[in-house]
C-alpha cells in the first residue's frame, strides 16, 4: 500500500493520520542543468470510513513533499478506513486500515 | 526465496492486478474535476471567486488555526485548522504571497469533524487564510506566518 496510515479511536472520536511518499513538484524548481522540473503533485484525495465518503480534498503543489493529511470523525474501533489519491499524471495511491 | 526476490518476480503488474481485484484502486472516473482555474489563480480574491463564486468573507473567531509564527523551513509549514461551527461544508487554505495562493481545499463529508491538518510550502512571509463554508456562509481566520527560508524551490 502506498499510503501509510494510523487510525485511533478515543472517546468516540477517530483521528486518522496518513502519509504518502510523493515529490509534490511545483513545476518551478530548477534541476542542476537549469531546466525546470515539471509539476508532479497529488491533486485529489478521497477518504472513506466503512465505505462512506467522509472527505474529498483537492491539493495544489504547495502541499509539502511526502504529504501529510489528518482528519477526524465520530467513529469506533474496527471501522475500516480507505484513502485513495490521484496525481496530475494519473498515478493512483491507496491505503486501507482499521481503526484501533 | 526471500521477500525481495518474490516481489521482483511478481512484478509491478502483479501487484496492481492484486490491488484492483481487491477493490482498492478507485477507478479514475469517480474523481471529480480538479478545479484548475482556482488553483492557477495568482491572487487570493481570484482564487476565492473561482472556488466560491465570491471573495466576500466574514472574519470568524470560531476558526482556530494552529500554525508556527515563524517557519524556519518554508518547504514544510504545518497547519491545523479547526472550526467550532455547525454544518461545515468545506475548508480552504490560502497563502497570499504564494505564486498561486490556493494551497488546499477540503470538502467535509457527513460525520467528519471540521478539522484538517497538513503541511504546506510557503515562498515567503505571508498572511495565511483558513476559509470555512458553513450553513452557506463564508468565514475566515487569518494568521501571518514569517518565513526565514522560502520553500518554493525557485
Amino acid at each position: 500500500m502506498s499510503i501509510r496510515m494510523r487510525a485511533k479511536e478515543q472517546s468516540g472520536l477517530v483521528t486518522v493520520k496518513a502519509l504518502v511518499k510523493h515529490p509534490m513538484e511545483t513545476g518551478q524548481r530548477k534541476a542542476s542543468d537549469g531546466s525546470l522540473v515539471p509539476a508532479h503533485f497529488i491533486q485529489q484525495i478521497t477518504a472513506k470510513a466503512n465505505g462512506e465518503i467522509v472527505l474529498e480534498a483537492q491539493w495544489s503543489p504547495a502541499v509539502s513533499k511526502n504529504p501529510y493529511l489528518a482528519f477526524q470523525y465520530d467513529g469506533k474501533k474496527g471501522d475500516t478506513i480507505e484513502i485513495a489519491m490521484i496525481d496530475n499524471e494519473g498515478k493512483t495511491f491507496d491505503g486501507k486500515g482499521k481503526v484501533k | 526465496m526471500n521477500r525481495r526476490e518474490f516481489l521482483k518476480k511478481a512484478g509491478f503488474a502483479g501487484m496492481l492486478a492484486a490491488a484492483v481485484s481487491a477493490g482498492l484502486t478507485f477507478p479514475k472516473k469517480v474523481w471529480a474535476a480538479w478545479n484548475e482555474q482556482a488553483f492557477k489563480a495568482k491572487k487570493t480574491p481570484d482564487a476565492l471567486n473561482k472556488v466560491y463564486g465570491t471573495d466576500s468573507l466574514t472574519d470568524s473567531d470560531k476558526i482556530f488555526m494552529q500554525t508556527p509564527d515563524i517557519a524556519e523551513n518554508g518547504a514544510v509549514v504545518p497547519i491545523t485548522i479547526q472550526a467550532d461551527l455547525p454544518n461545515v461544508e468545506s475548508i480552504s487554505l490560502l497563502v497570499d504571497e504564494n505564486p498561486t495562493p490556493l494551497a488546499a481545499h477540503y470538502q467535509i463529508g457527513k460525520g467528519l469533524r471540521p478539522y484538517v491538518s497538513t503541511r504546506i510550502k510557503m515562498g515567503k512571509t505571508s498572511a495565511v487564510h483558513a476559509v470555512v463554508k458553513a450553513d452557506g456562509q463564508l468565514m475566515k481566520a487569518t494568521k501571518e506566518i514569517k518565513v526565514t527560508i522560502g520553500g518554493c524551490g525557485g
